[in-house]
């Protein structure tokens, strides 16, 4: 499903995380909200990454310590092959090669500023200046408004969503960047200007070569435009995989009762309700931090080994980029991939 | 526009790639017309209100200029038909109204000068006065707003938030006064400083530098009186305007593009913060008024808020409708300019 099509030399991966991990202190509470708690994640060039989960456990802050925008209290960015430095000169470095696109465009795109202005704010920053008209032009066709000069004056309220997140694409692309880390880039937008926009994510994957980090609490769109799936929860990623292997044969049972909500599953698989409450990272749980809400363990009580989803953290995944992996110890001994089959019988029978 | 297209320089030269849309952003005639209309009304709203609050003065202006000199009642009847006192409430509007449009409020019963000529000599000495005291008001508080409101909650911001508040919170005329004995009659160590009144000292030079020199030293305390009192404003409605902006994801973006934090908030957060901070440090200029009334009369400046005061006691009615047309004038033309100037900058709002 990658296409690789562009040959270009350097590190196979162009962003990577290494057990990263970002915690926020708050005053009043003592313990500190561990938001990423040990991630690897590696994005290849030309590669589009959907990270999924539910809201809260950490996405956005990964994408934010990715593009440098939150300083991680542990472990490393890896950027062009290289740990990310935090000197003002590093990160500067850094965000011309890794851009942000923000889920709200409206909000995203200074109101008072021309189209041609957003887009050239970065090149004009980061000294790109010979050219500039040029470049925004190339940029706005790149990100599909064409034909862009019809766009230049414009302000942002007088585009459609579609063509605002667009803009935002664009102003990411007149820097020539390597990758694009997306923060749920359409779930502000209507049905139709979805579509386009994540059409428009593939395109510049197979075009350009780009690499995207697509942050979603969709799995259709995860299945629709990523390579590769990564699935959070409270924190950590705990399953890895293609699609095919993440979304049609799940091992780990959080990605499991994920799947199982979607409307057209249901009649695939047992519908399986997380139970408990919405997980708080001031308080993993220790073990396994989803044991507290694991089906797989509620049915697996007499097991031996349910007693390790108390006591012990299942290991954290590495970044490969060529194993399904899951972070779960049922699933670890090796489950039959059969993705019809209810969960409970699918794992450790 | 091959050579055009080399650099930035394309889009504000004369040959530009850009359509009409940038034009769209001027304000239409019609709007204004309409705008202009409603201020008009409101004016003239103003002016009746003003009218019956004159009228409804408790004292009555026959007895006062009289000053308490034994005078017949037929002598007292004599002043007030000379005054127009004697005539129907309704007769005296249109009286008002007539001198509203031709401008002309006839003669001040105290000072009997014509009403036109003492405010033209008082309107110099209030311009320069509230000008220079709103010019450092809200220089000072857009500054202290945009460090108070940048990182909300700091030091820097509670410690300013509570001083402009609490000077806000202190009566103009006792903020006046303590000023004027500490400053001007010196307390303990403090040798008098300022002078305590008026605008010029007659035994100096009145022209020149020297001139110059001497009423910016009477200026200093009533200044400093005003821009104490109203410098909070400024701050609180640049700092919440500022805060508003805090939130949203274009300063995000900003940032992830590279931009360093001072960057964010001067090219796009501060810009952004200012355009209604500005609108509605506009909208209070009418606030200052009843500070100017005050800080004139008690550092004596001879200007409008004196000559208002000074009417008052009276009260010389001329004096003050014609005092009162103009700072009721002044507000309405600051709030017009104050809508205009929101739809002229701000591209969302458009005629
Ligand atoms: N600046 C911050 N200060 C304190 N806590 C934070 C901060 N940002 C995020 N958090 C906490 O970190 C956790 C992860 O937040 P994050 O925004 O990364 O979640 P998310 O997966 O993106 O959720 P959503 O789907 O709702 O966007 C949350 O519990 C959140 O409360
Ligand atoms: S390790 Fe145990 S608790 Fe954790 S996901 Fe697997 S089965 Fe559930
Ligand atoms: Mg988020």
């Amino acid at each position: 499903m990658s296409a690789a099509a562009i040959e270009v030399p350097g590190p196979a991966d162009v962003l990577e995380a290494r057990n990263l991990r970002v915690t926020f202190s708050s005053r009043r509470s003592a313990a500190p909200a561990r938001a990423v708690d040990d991630v690897n994640l590696a994005l290849g060039r030309a590669e589009i990454i959907a990270l999924i989960g539910e809201s809260g456990c950490g996405k956005s802050t990964l994408a934010r310590a990715l593009v440098g925008l939150v300083k991680p209290q542990g472990g490393q960015v890896i950027s062009q092959g290289a740990p990310l430095k935090y000197s003002k000169a590093a990160l500067r470095q850094h965000r011309r090669s890794v851009q942000l696109v923000l889920q709200d465009p409206a909000g995203a795109l200074n109101p008072r500023h021309t189209v041609y202005d957003l887009v050239a704010e970065g090149p004009r920053l980061h000294g790109l200046t010979g050219n500039l008209y040029e470049r925004v032009c190339t940029a706005l066709t790149q990100a599909g408004l064409r034909p862009p000069e019809q766009f230049l004056a414009r302000y942002p309220h007088q585009l459609s969503g579609g063509q605002q997140q667009r803009v935002v694409i664009a102003g990411a692309l007149a820097l020539e960047p390597s990758v694009l880390v997306a923060d749920e880039p359409v779930s502000s937008l209507d049905a139709s200007a979805r579509g386009e926009v994540l059409r428009l994510l593939i395109d510049l994957r197979d075009t350009l070569g780009l690499s995207a980090l697509v942050v979603s609490h969709d799995l259709g769109l995860a299945w629709n435009i990523a390579d590769r799936v990564a699935v959070m929860y409270l924190g950590r990623i705990v399953e890895l995989g293609t699609v095919e292997e993440v979304l049609l044969r799940p091992q780990h049972p959080y990605t499991r009762a994920l799947l199982s909500i979607l409307p057209g599953r249901r009649s695939a698989q047992t519908l399986t309700l997380l139970q408990g409450e919405a997980p708080d990272p001031a308080a993993i749980p220790g073990g396994c931090r989803f044991h507290p809400r694991c089906p797989l363990y509620a049915e697996k009580a007499d097991d031996p080994r349910a007693q390790w989803c108390r006591e012990r953290d299942p290991q954290v995944l590495p970044a490969l980029s060529d194993s399904h992996l899951v972070a779960c110890h049922f699933a670890a001994s090796g489950a039959p991939d059969n993705p019809t089959a209810p969960p409970a019988s699918a794992v450790g029978a | 526009m091959a050579a055009l297209r080399n650099d930035d320089a394309a889009l504000t030269a004369g040959t530009d790639p850009v359509p009409a849309v940038r034009r769209r952003r001027r304000i239409g005639w019609g709007y204004f017309g309409r705008r202009a209309l409603m201020s008009l009304e409101s004016f003239l709203v103003t002016l009746v209100i003003g009218f019956i609050v004159f009228s409804l003065v408790p004292s009555d202006p026959a007895q006062s200029l009289a000053r308490a000199q034994s005078v017949t009642p037929e002598q007292m009847a004599d002043l007030r038909a000379q005054l127009g006192l004697d005539q129907s409430i309704v007769v005296r509007f249109f009286h008002f109204l007539r001198n509203v449009l031709t401008g002309n409020f006839g003669y001040s019963w105290e000072y009997r000068q014509s009403v036109g000529s003492l405010i033209g000599s008082a309107i110099g000495p209030t311009l320069l006065l509230m000008g220079t005291a709103t010019l450092i008001s809200v220089a000072l508080g857009l500054w202290l707003g945009v460090r108070a409101g940048w990182k909300p909650g700091s030091k820097f911001d509670r410690f300013w938030t509570g001083t402009a508040v609490t000077l806000w919170s202190v009566p103009t005329f006792w903020l006046g006064m303590m000023l004027l004995v500490v400053f001007s009659i010196g307390v303990g160590p403090i040798p008098s400083l300022f002078p305590a009144g008026g605008m010029s000292d007659p035994t100096v030079d009145g022209h020149g530098i020297a001139h110059i020199l001497d009423v910016a030293h009477h200026l200093v305390l009533p200044c400093l009186t005003l821009v104490a009192v109203t410098f909070a404003q400024n701050l609180m409605i640049m700092r919440s305007s500022l805060v508003d902006e805090l939130g949203n994801a274009y300063l995000t973006t900003a940032r992830a593009k590279g931009l360093r934090d001072a960057e964010v908030r001067q090219r796009h957060a501060v810009p952004n913060a200012m355009l209604p901070a500005i609108t509605v440090i506009f909208l209070q200029v009418g606030g200052l008024v009843g500070g100017a009334i005050v800080t004139e009369t008690v550092f004596s400046w001879p200007g409008l808020g004196l000559l208002v005061y000074n009417g008052i006691k009276i009260p010389d009615l001329p004096l003050l409708e014609g005092t009162f047309v103009i700072f009721s004038g002044s507000v309405i033309v600051f709030n017009l300019i104050a809508d205009l100037l929101y739809r002229v900058l701000d591209p969302r709002v458009q005629g």
